[in-house]
């Protein structure tokens, strides 16, 4: 009797974790189902390859697809390289002092500043100080610089990865420690850094707040890509269909059809970087 | 290459890495000096008090008013509320994962996890307004559903990644001669995750909360999107509320260059930041206790 009583109550009590954890699921497929239930419908070769027309009520979203990619570009060209040298920097040359410290903390606490701050920093910084006005390269700099912390945390821990070892041996045979780094640390660690990449940037492309005042545009006529000029980008454009367009109702397709091509990026993203991932652990072992 | 020539490329770059360190504190250097610059500009025309205490947020009035109450108070509902619903949820599944799911059932629930927290908080907030919206006018019989609810409700969902992922850690990282031991006293599995690992994994779990707390005070676009923006003194979670990260993110686009108004957004980021980094830091500093903790 006290053991099936026990028995039950241990299934009940499996099921609530189980239950909160299906829940968790379920936020995910409610997402998902959502999105390409009504956004489908929208898709098409057209969508993708038009320009906004008839005030965005008709046409593609070909501008904002453009827009993102050449943003998430710049924000790459100036992330990456500074990301990696800075880990590099931590990793195989920083002695464990008070400076060295200090710029780890600095590099923690920058990953948990909000997005918008980094907004209003970008505009205080490139659009304002600098001059470069609302434009592609202030909004691509500005997600460079909220995409730096992650970067160097993702290629630190890649670098940590790799054995003492294999430093020895390449210092042992005459290399000097830029040689070592470049011939030899960086082509191991690479799939790990890749991943950090990956990741970090399909973040940056979904990014909103840092973007709203260093150069997003409501409406751009034609495609254009000037990186002096302001630009529409696809997170953008779906908060402003959905909330800031004139006729709301009327534009809601396609703000769905916008906001299954930003998640299918986004997710494809992320799947390059699971694969990454997969691929360099099965090598590894 | 010769010698002296490999030999200079070599100090040159080591010089090159170590700038780019310098970078990341030039960032935060910069960061905090734009928030303090403008904010003590502000604060010659409005004073701090007044500011921190008052209750009223018009800044477009004929007698412009910057009272921060509203806008913290607004914050901290969504925020209290978003915490309600994912703090039990976070740490039953971060529990259900490190303890009772299989490793096949792992392989299957960590890259879900992951999945949702790349999805872009704008795309969040769409669904705030197609599907939570309508949901919560129709169950709670008002005419939008654009409200602290709403908010907190997609705010939950944001923060759930990184609180399941932090406890899930800290419960995984529980010493297995405890579960042991207390499967040895005659303890149910239950009992042990309830009685023993969760304590053990306590300063661990608050860090995912904290962490998840920051997260959730930062986040800009589906607050932005999902709570309806009345500059009210908000009284419930029906209630539309104006959380800080929207009211900076509406009317920075509208406010001319080096007025007060726009001081006073920067003022509003300067509470923002030392709001979420005291969170981040009580994280941080849990996340060590228990890493010091399990060490010994």
């Amino acid at each position: 009797m006290l053991r099936k009583s026990q028995k039950l109550t241990s299934v009940i009590e499996w099921g609530t974790l189980l239950l909160s954890t299906l829940l968790v699921c379920f936020f995910l497929v409610v997402v998902i189902w959502e999105i390409v239930s009504k956004g489908a419908s929208q898709l098409s070769w057209e969508f993708v390859t038009q320009v906004p027309t008839d005030g965005m009520t008709k046409g593609g979203i070909l501008t904002p697809i453009i827009g993102t990619v050449l943003l998430t570009l710049i924000t790459a060209l100036f992330s990456i390289p500074f990301g990696v040298a800075c880990a590099i920097y931590l990793q195989e040359y920083a002695e464990d002092n008070w400076l060295t410290r200090t710029i780890r903390a600095s590099i923690r606490n920058l990953s948990g500043v909000p997005s918008i701050i980094y907004g209003l920093f970008g505009l205080a910084l490139f659009v304002q100080a600098l001059q470069f006005g609302t434009s592609l390269i202030a909004a691509g700099l500005t997600l460079g610089l909220l995409s730096l912390p992650y970067i160097i945390t993702t290629t630190e821990e890649a670098l940590m990865r790799i054995p003492n070892s294999t430093r020895e041996a390449a210092l042992a045979v005459g290399a000097t420690k830029f040689e070592t780094i470049k011939d030899v640390i960086i082509p191991s660690a690479m799939s790990g850094i890749l991943t950090g990449v990956v990741l970090t940037l399909s973040r940056a492309a979904g990014e909103t707040a840092p973007i709203l005042f260093t150069g997003a545009a409501f409406y751009i006529n034609g495609t254009s890509g000037f990186v002096n000029q302001e630009f529409m980008a696809l997170p953008y454009h779906l908060y402003m269909l959905s909330t800031q367009h004139q006729s709301i109702d009327e534009v809601r397709p396609i703000a769905y059809g916008t906001a299954l091509v930003l998640i299918v990026v986004v997710f494809l993203l992320n799947l390059t970087a699971f694969y990454i991932r997969y691929k360099y652990r099965k090598n590894e072992n | 290459m010769k010698y002296k020539a490999r030999l200079s490329l070599d100090i040159f770059f080591k010089y090159v890495f170590k700038a780019t360190g310098l970078l990341v504190l030039a960032l935060l250097g910069g960061i905090l000096a734009m928030l303090i610059y403008n904010s003590f500009s502000f604060f010659m025309d409005v004073k701090p008090l007044d500011f921190i205490t008052g209750i009223e947020w018009n800044p477009t009035a004929k007698i412009p008013k910057y009272g921060m109450v509203p806008l913290i108070l607004s914050t901290t509902i969504v925020t209290f509320g978003a915490m309600i619903i994912a703090i039990p949820l976070g740490i039953g599944t971060a529990a259900f994962i490190s303890e009772y799911a299989s490793p096949r059932l792992k392989n299957i629930l960590k890259p879900t996890i992951e999945m949702l927290a790349a999805i872009p908080s704008v795309v969040i907030g769409f669904l705030g307004i197609v599907v939570v919206s309508p949901g919560i006018a129709n169950l709670a019989d008002l005419s939008n559903g654009l409200n602290a609810l709403n908010g907190a409700i997609l705010l939950a969902v944001m923060a759930l990644p990184t609180i399941i992922t932090v406890a899930e850690d800290a419960i995984h990282a529980v010493p297995k001669t405890y579960k042991e031991a207390s499967y040895g006293v005659g303890a149910t599995k239950w009992q042990t995750l309830r009685k023993v690992v969760i304590p053990a994994a306590a300063p661990g779990i608050i860090a995912a909360v904290m962490l998840g707390v920051g997260r959730a005070i930062g986040e800009t676009m589906t607050v932005l999107m999902a709570t309806g923006n009345a500059s009210i003194l908000p009284t419930g979670m029906f209630d539309s509320v104006k959380t800080m990260t929207a009211t900076i993110a509406i009317e920075m686009g509208e406010v001319p260059y080096q007025t007060t108004h726009y001081f006073a957004l920067y003022a509003i980021a300067t509470v923002l930041f030392i709001m979420t980094l005291a969170a981040n830091m009580l994280g941080e500093y849990f996340i060590n206790r228990f890493r010091k903790y399990h060490a010994a």
